[in-house]
């Protein structure tokens, strides 16, 4: 392959442009590609004018970029994360909309489609699920296990750094140049330089490995903050279930991601350096690429639906004010659902050639994982069973994430069989099953988990009326969208075509486009709440920290909690020890004496990697090697340069954190306590009236 | 010398007066272990793939003409020493030996990392002579992927060596500096262990393959 590249800018060009094609060619698939590529430069022209505007450069800079706090890198986590999911919801609905405008050709063009689809799932899988459901994990963990950080907290500001910066190169393809057309995963040869020589792929390569490398950080992280940063007393067996999920999602991770930066590399230097790994010619095996993608890929979906198990699992305890029934079991499902994930990946190739006992092998063990998940679902209804429940907006979305999913759950189970598995692999039916388990299953968590956090990150809590209405359009648009999808693809429509010309299937393509439109309205009630209650937030506020009658620790400390968490340490007694501290009367104690406490100093390393990292990935794709080697060794040297760097803790002392924590418990002891019922109204400052009858 | 506690730590031993740092020290390893579990499934995966692309070699070359054992038994020689070197670094950090002995082995497993570098390349350039480039075939890449990749991480060694270096003569022997002589001495055991791993199934395997 001799690359057709100048020196200096590489092959970048004129023609990387959308305006290029526009000008040259205008028809409506130009216009949609030049709309988003607009609408990513508005967005950039908009943050920097309203950042500027407000003189907001500044507390950006020193109070969020280089601030190594857990809890704001998850809330910048999430963040980037709904702002991606809104790029990714909006690629779905065109992808419907192209799909209903009916048999024929629509007003996409196939490349533009195939575009669209690899976008949409690398998207919504790396920089919406990943860095979603470990924003969560990043804020709530250490405020669960009674940490003051997490093990690695400049680590963490660095794994955001990457993670952000390959979302990044997303974006920067909507602008310059193309994305994959090879879908999420990729598979070569057709992501090979033979078929594929453009930019695409090398954007998708580069933004995995980053964020690959970000994600496995963070699983390191975290596996370590859950195992070694617990408080005294705090013992596995009282380990809150969340953090069960999450050191088992963690544990997925540090094994599961190195499977992906090796497919991804190898693919690189397929591409760049005419290698042979997935090659049709010269002993190349594109099978190589299928095992080890879905030896990451099929761990992948658990590790992101572990941790909403664990949130659906705090939502039911807390809104039921009962102790988790079979807690031992869902430790047991939960690692049991971990190890059984690394066991499974070829499912997802069952009809490429491998013998039938090899199928069938993989199919049963397919299926056994129904076992442990419905000891889990069953376990979440005994945890309801007689509880007094409340039907807030997290229990909302759990009641129809416990009904949605199983229907998901279970055509995952038809298509655990090989022999069905010939029928339908790779038609819509597929892409039924998994946004059925995906979004009842993953996004509802976190949807949940957001409304149910929320009040402890920003001290008021969020819209109930407006929260009730997104869990209604999230579940009908759901719906409307996949069902119809799980009808054409047993009629045999293929996935990830771009037009039909079977009349048949129209009418169910539409009923798919009116439920994308919900789902979009699902999406801006989401923003709206977020607006409406930022407005209202003086009647909602909950400064004593506690608004749900929470069971775990987190709820125990002032929302929004300060920097170092914990005043003191808490000694854990219980598996809610909190709920058997209101229980007993002995929350909220006055500590004897304070100790000073050391926290990491900020860093800015986290932002100067994500920036280099950035430009490094441009330059790669663009194959302006000059800056990619100048971009290697400036990381290097940042690296290098930072590690010599002494003074990185701080020290908050004794009296201020006595101070605080007085002025707090005073505010504790001035406040009404309120009851259960009025949980919603302004009364709710974050005290709750323990309910001695339900404390089971 | 004084005799280390029993239920010291292993390979180091902060003692009990430090309880604090050895807290420290006990959380950022058992990280860095985890870390190298993790790059271990690297490696396993990258053996895995060298093991499946054997047979791939569309008329190219095949270790029987490539491999250079001589070459080999030496650079292995002089890898297992280094490993010798860390672990003497160690228990001059163990036993607070003078700072000049830990740089002292510090310096000769840098020139053991830099002469097992220099075997290797001059391998490579060997095989490349005989038309073992790894755009010839699948085997070739899959050797291509796996060696080097040990390579890099013994030169990522290496300028850790020189970094720590700096950095043990400028700081002397703090908390922070000697928990990283703890985590280097672990990775540098950890390029041994891949090490074997490669004589064994990619030089003596592919050797005794076909």
């Amino acid at each position: 392959m001799t690359p057709s590249y100048s020196g200096f800018l590489g092959r970048l060009d004129w023609d990387a442009l959308p305006i290029t094609g526009l000008i040259q060619n205008p028809n409506a698939n130009e216009i949609v590609a030049n709309a988003a590529a607009a609408i990513v430069l508005v967005g950039v022209v908009v943050v920097v004018s309203l950042l500027s505007w407000f003189r907001l450069w500044t507390p950006l800079w020193r109070d969020w970029l280089t601030s190594v706090d857990h809890k704001k890198i998850g809330i910048m986590y999430v963040v980037f994360a709904i702002v991606m999911l809104a790029r990714g919801v909006l690629e779905g609905v065109v992808m419907r909309a192209q799909q209903a405008a009916g048999p024929g050709d629509g007003f996409l063009e196939a490349e533009h489609f195939a575009e669209l689809f690899s976008t949409h799932g690398t998207i919504m899988i790396f920089f919406v699920a990943v860095p979603f459901v470990f924003g969560i994990a990043n804020f709530v963990v250490p405020l669960m296990i009674g940490a003051r950080d997490v093990a690695f907290p400049r680590l963490n500001q660095i794994s955001l750094g990457l993670t952000v910066s390959s979302g990044m190169m997303l974006m920067v393809s909507l602008v310059v140049g193309r994305f994959s057309t090879g879908g999420w995963t990729a598979y070569p040869p057709y992501t090979g330089a033979a078929f594929n020589p453009g930019v695409g792929p090398d954007y998708w390569i580069w933004a995995i490995v980053v964020s690959g490398v970000g994600t496995t950080l963070t699983g390191i992280n975290f596996a370590v903050t859950i195992y070694k940063m617990r408080a005294p007393g705090m013992t596995f067996m009282r380990l809150p279930m969340y953090c069960w999920t999450i050191i088992c999602s963690s544990i997925l991770i540090v094994f599961a991601m190195p499977p992906l930066g090796v497919a991804a590399l190898l693919l690189a230097a397929d591409r760049y350096l005419d290698f042979h790994f997935f090659t049709n010619d010269l002993g190349g095996n594109m099978m190589n690429y299928a095992n080890l993608f879905w030896l990451f890929g099929h761990p992948e979906v658990y590790l992101l639906v572990l941790p909403a198990y664990g949130i659906y699992s705090e939502v039911f305890a807390t809104f039921s004010a009962k102790r988790l029934y079979g807690y031992n079991s869902l430790v047991i499902a939960t690692m049991s659902i971990a190890v059984l994930s690394f066991t499974v990946w070829l499912h997802h190739f069952f009809t490429m050639g491998q013998s039938a006992l090899i199928n069938a092998v993989f199919g049963i063990a397919t299926m056994l994982i129904a076992i442990p998940t419905g000891v889990k679902v069953y376990d979440w209804m005994a945890t309801l069973w007689r509880g007094r429940i409340r039907f807030s907006v997290p229990m909302l979305y759990g009641l129809a994430f416990l009904m949605l999913f199983v229907i998901g759950g279970l055509s995952g189970v038809i298509l655990a069989n090989p022999t069905v598995d010939y029928q339908v692999h790779n038609t819509l039916f597929l892409v039924a099953h998994f946004h059925n388990v995906l979004l009842p299953g993953v996004l509802f968590g976190l949807l949940a988990a957001y409304n149910y956090w929320f009040p402890k990150a920003f001290g008021f809590r969020l819209n109930e009326v407006w929260g009730r209405v997104s869990v209604a359009l999230w579940t009908i648009g759901f719906l409307l969208t996949f069902m119809p999808l799980y009808f054409v693809g047993l009629m045999g429509m293929p996935r990830r075509s771009f037009s039909y010309d079977d009349p048949s299937f129209h009418p169910f393509m539409m009923v798919a486009i009116v439920g994308a439109l919900v789902i979009t309205c699902a999406l801006f009630s989401v923003l709206i709440q977020l607006w409406v209650s930022i407005r209202d937030r003086e009647k909602t506020r909950v400064p004593v920290g506690d608004p749900w009658d929470g069971r775990t620790l987190e709820w125990s400390i002032p929302s929004p909690p300060p920097p170092y968490n914990f005043a003191i340490i808490p000694t854990v007694t219980d598996r809610d020890d909190f709920a058997a501290a209101k229980d007993k009367g002995a929350a909220y104690p006055t500590p004897d004496a304070y100790e000073d406490i050391e926290l990491p100093r900020n860093t800015g390393i986290g932002f100067v990697l994500c920036v280099l990292s950035g430009i490094w990935m441009f330059a790669l794709v663009w194959w302006i090697w000059w800056l990619a080697a100048l971009m290697t060794v400036l990381m290097i040297l940042a690296v290098i340069v930072w590690t010599f760097d002494d003074s990185t803790e701080l020290t908050i002392p004794a009296e201020e954190v006595r101070k605080d924590h007085e002025a707090w418990l005073a505010r504790v002891h001035g406040e009404k306590a309120v009851d259960r019922d009025f949980e919603t109204s302004p009364e709710n400052r974050g005290l709750a009236r323990p309910d001695l009858e339900a404390v089971t | 010398m004084k005799r280390a506690p029993t239920h010291s730590y292993p390979g180091i031993n902060l003692g009990e007066r430090h309880a604090s740092a050895h807290k420290a020290t006990e959380v950022v390893t058992f990280g860095f272990w985890v870390f190298l579990m993790s790059d271990l499934v690297y490696f396993g995966l990258m053996f895995a793939i060298y093991i499946t692309m054997i047979d791939a070699q569309a008329g190219g070359p095949g270790p029987h003409e490539l491999f250079d054992l001589k070459s080999i038994f030496a650079q292995t020689l002089i890898l297992l020493t280094s490993s010798l070197t860390v672990g003497l670094a160690m228990l001059a950090l163990k036993y607070n030996l003078p700072r000049a002995r830990i740089v002292l082995w510090f310096g000769v497993t840098l020139l053991l990392g830099i002469s097992f570098l220099v075997l290797e390349v001059r391998d490579f350039m060997a095989m490349a002579e005989q038309g073992g480039i790894p755009q010839r075939s699948g085997f070739l890449s899959a050797f291509f992927g796996l060696v080097p990749l040990h390579g890099l991480h013994v030169a990522a060694g290496c300028l850790w060596l020189i970094v720590l270096g700096i950095q043990l003569r400028m700081k002397g022997m703090t908390d922070v500096i000697i928990s990283r002589v703890v985590r280097l001495a672990l990775f540098w055991h950890f390029l041994d262990l891949i090490w074997i791993g490669i004589i064994t199934i990619v030089y003596f395997g592919g050797l005794t393959y076909g």
